[in-house]
């Protein structure tokens, strides 16, 4: 059995923030990840980023990660423990984890799960085969392990993350032949749109896939335009000769681990998914069990920082640690969070903090 | 084959959108009651694909949102955990 203070769930954006924020303010901090690297999603993001100035606006995500992990390791009162998978939270503030092969146990006081988000699916004839890919993996391949999935891709999805994958397979020489968004608008930035659209790439708005062929693989797929009710029109159809297809149709939180420790969830689309109730320190329903980033609403890395900062500074002042600064650290916290969300981008996220953040006592 | 006998819903557990429509269709309307009668979610991704659309597809074809489905149970371990790494782990504190 391990004793610590403070465990982190997810070394990503938010976990290495809220470690840090928790240490800097003397707590014992234990940061379980489950892979072999940490900065979570971070390491594929070749791209510059956006947002604030605290949150490194204009450095690339995987030069983010490495800032975030040295201030991590170079915390004395962080331990870290990489290819840690949590299993279960237990009413008792146990932690069951699979470390290299090996059962081992947790014991914190507080416990931060900031765990991030899974990709969606969509069902469509042939789903099923080689080179249908969700487009984290796709950056995952180009952009970690310096492999190209295919030779020319059909997108789908027109949000940032489409967009931004668009982008980076025609810097790695891989054809777009097209780009296709279900709803009759692009949901990412004008100026990732406005690169792609440059570069020749179609989006196809109100349209989706019907199908993919293939024998063995992916061969080719077949998109057709979407009615005003979203309902596919017959007649529409476009056949595309590519060899990849990539899923970029939004993130849902993976909240498993909240929903078993007994934490109160609520479905809120605007948010992704099913998230913990909590209250504006993103404490849960259980007051040892916070959240952050992704797992809590499905943001962008620099909101995921400042919630890992404001997890981290409440979880350590929940125990008695800090003073004054640390109030003052965690107003500043919150006032970046609004900073991130004012405006017509952050409507979407406000609306969805609406139904989580009345607090934690509120409809069942 | 038609083209809902080639849609895979959940991949772990080879559940077709076929299939599925016919267990709703036959009255399974929850989550949890399709997961126990065709095993959807129970593979090694415990149910991070399938599962949202099979609410996705309850909600089409019973008309009842997903906000308002009731939602399916998670348990512990939430990954696959061999056995050899639970015997290989620490000892039960009373054994100790």
């Amino acid at each position: 059995m391990i004793n610590t203070q403070i465990a982190v769930i997810g070394g990503g954006p938010a976990g290495l923030r809220a470690a840090v924020a928790a240490a800097q303010l003397g707590a014992q901090v234990l940061l379980l990840d489950e892979s072999d690297h940490l900065g979570g999603q971070l390491i594929k993001q070749t791209h510059k980023f956006f947002g604030s100035q605290q949150q490194f606006a204009g450095s690339r995500g995987i030069a983010i990660a490495k800032k975030l992990e040295a201030a991590a390791r170079s915390q004395e009162n962080i331990a870290i423990l990489q290819e840690a998978t949590v299993l279960g939270i237990y009413e008792d503030g146990v932690l069951l984890a699979e470390h290299k092969g090996r059962v081992i146990k947790v014991r914190a006081q507080r416990i931060i799960v900031a765990v991030g988000a899974c990709e969606r699916m969509l069902a469509f004839p042939n789903n099923d085969l080689p080179g249908v890919y969700g487009a984290g993996a796709v950056q995952t391949l180009m952009n970690v392990h310096g492999v190209r999935p295919g030779r020319r891709v059909l997108m789908v999805g027109a949000g940032n993350i489409g967009l931004i994958v668009t982008y980076q397979l025609l810097q790695a020489g891989v054809e777009v032949a097209a780009i296709v968004e279900a709803a009759p608008t692009i949901g990412g930035y004008l100026v990732h749109a406005a690169k792609v659209r440059r570069a020749g790439v179609p989006i196809y708005t109100s349209h989706t896939i019907k199908e993919a062929h293939g024998e063995e693989a992916v061969e080719g797929a077949t998109i057709w335009q979407l009615d005003a009710n979203r309902q596919p029109v017959a007649g529409t159809e476009r056949h595309f000769a590519v060899d990849v297809i990539c899923l970029a149709v939004g993130l849902s939180p993976l909240s498993d681990l909240l929903w078993q420790a007994g934490c109160q969830m609520k479905y809120v689309p605007e948010l992704g998914g099913t998230v913990a109730v909590r209250d504006a320190h993103l404490c849960t329903s259980n007051p040892r069990i916070y959240v952050a980033g992704d797992v809590a609403g499905v943001e962008e890395a620099s909101s995921a920082m400042v919630e890992g900062q404001l997890a981290g500074l409440s979880a350590a002042l929940s125990l008695g640690l800090g003073g004054k600064e640390a109030q003052e650290q965690l107003a500043e916290a919150k006032a970046q969070l609004s900073a991130l969300r004012a405006g017509p981008v952050g409507e979407k996220i406000r609306a969805g903090l609406a139904w989580v953040e009345k607090g934690v006592t509120a409809d069942a | 084959m038609g083209p809902d006998e080639k849609t895979i819903i959940c991949r772990c557990e080879d559940l077709t959108l076929k299939r599925l429509r016919e267990l709703i269709a036959s009255g399974y309307t929850t989550v949890d009651e399709i997961k126990r009668i065709s095993r959807a979610g129970m593979g090694p991704c415990q149910g991070r694909t399938c599962r949202a659309l099979i609410e996705r597809e309850i909600a089409a074809m019973t008309g009842v949102p997903i906000r308002e489905q009731k939602p399916a149970k998670y348990r512990q371990p939430s990954r696959p955990v061999t056995f050899a790494a639970i015997l290989g782990g620490e000892p039960r504190e009373e054994d100790c």
